[in-house]
């Protein structure tokens, strides 16, 4: 699908830039006139993968994330979040809810969130190449706006 | 992240402040941890009306919570939760194990 507009950014794997990311992507996502509920949840999906590309993907240095913003026909939303970490073994068990290599600081739940919170959640990921993380999600078209 | 405890006959509040993100939340557990051990309440509330974004970050918080006051005796309960929160609450399936109201 050819996209007609897109936004991309690039920032380094600190803790600081996870508010900075969700609310780049609200920004973003305003053009499509969400409800406050969708503007949540998309705040909700950019979090989680920011958050474990911090966390998972370089566990113990400071390394890079693109995130790629793109609207595509039909109001749909498309958001990328990509690095260059240790990547995943198995994405299937990964993506099951409570499974975690976390510890005790984590839930398991970021990828159920994320799929619930979008309709569509794709993984890539490769052991020690990387992880790209892909979601879409429709917002609804409201009769009253203008756009 | 800033809290806020009021503690009343072995009734505790927290008042958690800010974004409930990875971010926010370092130390957060430390400082709920200290006060729990420090008041014993047997009963915590935390109140969540200040809690402007949450993610998974705050899931872990309030299940590690949650567990820390069962080893003491005592009962954990949500107060006050916001839209955005309780949204992630719910996709996450906590509504059903820790008290909300
Ligand atoms: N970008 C990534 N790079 C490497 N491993 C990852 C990445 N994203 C996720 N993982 C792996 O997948 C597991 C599940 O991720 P998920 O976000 O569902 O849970 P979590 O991050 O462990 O906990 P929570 O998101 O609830 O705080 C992680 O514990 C980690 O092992
Ligand atoms: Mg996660």
């Amino acid at each position: 699908m050819r996209a007609e507009n897109y936004v991309t950014l690039e920032f380094l794997s600190r803790s600081s830039n996870e508010g900075f990311a969700r609310m780049a992507a609200a920004a973003f996502a305003a053009q499509l006139d969400p409800t406050l509920d969708e503007l949540g949840d998309i705040k909700t999906a950019v979090s989680e993968a920011v958050t474990n590309a911090i966390v998972h993907a370089y566990p113990d240095r400071i390394g890079k994330i693109v995130m790629k913003m793109k609207i595509l026909s039909d109001n749909v939303l498309e958001l990328t979040i990509r690095d260059w970490g240790c990547g995943i073994e198995n994405v299937q068990q990964a993506r099951q809810p409570l499974f975690t290599t976390g510890g005790e600081e984590r839930s398991g739940m970021g990828f159920t969130i994320m799929e619930s919170f979008t309709d569509r959640l794709t993984v890539k990921s490769a052991p020690m190449k990387g992880t790209s993380v892909t979601m879409r999600k429709r917002i609804s078209q409201r009769i009253t706006s203008r756009r | 992240m800033e809290i806020k405890v009021t503690n009343e006959n072995r009734c505790a509040e927290i008042r958690l402040i800010g974004e409930l993100d990875h971010h926010g939340a370092k130390g957060l557990m430390a400082k709920i941890e200290r006060e729990i051990e420090g008041l014993l309440p047997l009963q915590l509330v935390l109140d969540f009306s200040g809690v402007t974004f949450m993610d998974s970050s705050g899931i872990a918080v309030v299940l590690r919570t949650k567990q820390r006051m069962k080893e003491l005796g005592g009962t954990v309960k949500l107060r006050k939760i916001t839209a955005q929160p309780k949204r992630v609450f719910e996709a996450a399936g906590i509504s059903r194990i820790v008290e909300m109201e």
